[in-house]
């Protein structure tokens, strides 16, 4: 598939907005005062936001974006965008209340933190749901994706409450939750080198039906040139240096962080020192999400000579 | 409403038959002309007469070599444009309810005003069936020509499908696959029509009919070359035999 900068943003920048909202809502300890109430809640709906704009940019036609709210019944695209908005609409509320009352309202937090994480997972689905990428079809894929958002959430919310709790419970936490989202990202690779078009039982003699004739090959495209399908679902070159690029993934998207979580555990230093770590993962998830669209095979390649063509 | 409709009262879609496919392409161009004046916004082309030209066709033919164990490679073309699936996942992953199937004739559609132009129902498509306009940066696909097969201002013999009516070798044909005594339900029965990546479980409407069955040259038949056969009588056997004997070459 072909890794559009637009979606990568989007998933990877909504993500870690979403699991930082799903972190403030569950009441992790953050500084008081009407600075920090209003610069908190404006990061995290910030990235929220940032990526969803960023995703209507790959729309051919984003003036009509709001009709994608109508079809929440069969469509995860359209369940994505409902839940996102509900997301941002109680966030806002919550974080009024914050700022004039300076009470974070749990009873109003648990519901946005579900909120959020909800949309996260629907994001996830919107790839999880396509029979047609076997890689994506599995539930590992929101697996990933809730486990990375509420790493990035934890991490950042973390470094944020840097002075509350030194060496606290927050680096702690984050530790784990890097290395669980990792874990689950181990797990999606492990299942995707078995789930190629041919191991879940799509060639290119199924897809010609010719089959049983004999072996199938392509022997002229349609067309000479490029088309839409092509370089939408036929993308090949970004499988190139795949290998290369998760090893520059899981350094900078687990390694790095890794080292920051357990250095500030295990010296009891400020939290605020999380931010590198934070820094470092998202780097790192840009890279792995870049990898999850490049190594993607789409079952249209079958009629343009197979996924390695 | 992009939820899909639970029956169609009819099931309207095409045979390709691969046997008779010649792969001349006229499909495709005819197809081009009337959809890019009829149905939608037109079917756009970008840099049509330079160097990279491209744009949005909603039939292609691909050309394929197939390969018997036992027999020597053959061409099979291939053309290919939406299968109309009665289990369309293109129409459930819409989240506008641009794109839908209708309830009467079980065509699928875009109402391309509605369209948002995300692309998820082309990723959602195993067949390649959809194609986004450079131009008007909304879904494309086949219609059917929805606006040839009940248009009372042609004549009757024009009320199918473009791709049809000009096939010249008459690989192509259009009906209701719902009625078991309709003309494609019983070609699919005589031929064994198929579907394409049934693994996928969209049910496509479309079918595809197989080539039919090639003569081999070693099953003894007058195919034979005179050159393998054992013995040969009459005046070429002499021939062979007499120069046989001068020795070998």
């Amino acid at each position: 598939m072909h890794p559009a900068i637009s979606v990568i943003f989007f998933t990877v920048t909504s993500g870690a907005g979403f699991g930082l909202i799903a972190m403030i809502g569950a009441g992790m300890p953050l500084p008081g005062g009407l600075l920090s109430a209003f610069l908190i809640p404006a990061l995290a709906g910030g990235m929220a936001i940032a990526g969803l704009v960023a995703s209507t940019f790959h729309l051919g036609r984003p003036e009509r974006a709001w009709r994608a709210f109508s079809q929440w019944r069969s469509s995860w695209l359209s369940r994505e965008g409902i839940l996102a908005v509900t997301t941002l609409v109680l966030f806002g509320i919550y974080s009024l209340i914050w700022m004039v009352t300076g009470e974070r309202l749990f009873w109003l937090g648990l519901p946005l933190a579900i909120c959020a994480l909800l949309t996260v997972y629907a994001t996830a689905m919107i790839y999880a749901q396509l029979k047609t990428v076997p890689h994506w079809h599995t539930g590992l894929t929101p697996l990933s994706y809730l486990a990375f958002s509420l790493a990035c959430g934890l991490v950042l919310a973390g470094s944020l409450g840097g002075h509350l709790h030194p060496g606290s419970l927050a680096a702690g936490l984050s530790f784990f939750a890097i290395l669980i989202a990792w874990l689950v990202k181990y797990l999606w690779w492990k299942r995707a080198h078995g789930s190629s078009l041919a191991a879940s039982g799509s060639t290119m003699e199924t897809a010609t039906g010719l089959g049983a004739i004999g072996k199938v090959r392509l022997l002229e495209r349609p067309h000479t040139g490029e088309n839409y399908l092509t370089r939408e679902m036929v993308h090949v070159i970004g499988r190139k240096h795949a290998s290369k690029l998760r090893s520059i993934a899981v350094l900078l998207g687990a390694g790095l962080p890794l080292l920051f979580v357990f250095g500030v555990w295990m010296l009891s230093a400020s939290t605020v020192w999380l931010v590198f770590a934070f820094v470092s993962l998202m780097a790192g998830l840009f890279v792995e999400r870049w990898l999850f669209f490049a190594e993607a095979e789409h079952a249209v390649s079958l009629y343009y000579g197979g996924p390695e063509a | 409403m992009t939820s899909l409709p639970e029956t169609t009262e009819r099931a309207l879609g095409l045979i390709i038959d691969l046997d008779t496919c010649v792969g001349c392409h006229a499909c495709v161009v005819n197809c081009k002309e009337w959809n890019t004046g009829g149905y939608g916004a037109p079917l756009a082309d970008v840099d049509p007469y330079g160097a990279e030209p491209e744009g949005a066709w909603l039939n292609r033919i691909h050309t394929f070599e197939v390969s018997p164990a036992d027999a020597p490679a053959s061409i099979v073309h291939f053309p290919k444009s939406c299968l109309h699936c009665a289990d369309a996942p293109c129409v459930t992953v819409c989240p506008t309810g641009a794109s839908y199937k209708r309830s009467e004739d079980g065509i699928v559609l875009v109402d391309e005003s509605m369209c948002i132009g995300c692309g998820l129902c082309a990723w959602s498509c195993p067949y390649g069936a959809r194609e986004m306009d450079p131009v008007e940066n909304v879904m494309k696909k086949c219609t059917l020509c929805v606006d040839r097969i009940y248009n009372d201002n042609i004549p009757e013999e024009d009320r199918v499908p473009a791709c049809v009516r000009t096939c010249p070798s008459g690989a192509r044909h259009f009906g209701d696959f719902s009625d078991p005594q309709s003309n494609v339900s019983q070609l699919v029965a005589e031929r064994g029509g198929f579907d394409l990546m049934p693994e996928m479980g969209t049910a496509p409407v479309n079918k595809y009919l197989p080539p039919r069955p090639k003569t081999k040259p070693d099953c003894g038949s007058s195919t034979t070359p005179v050159s393998v056969q054992a013995e040969v009588g009459g005046f070429l056997g002499w021939l062979d035999r007499a120069l046989e004997k001068l020795g070998q070459d």
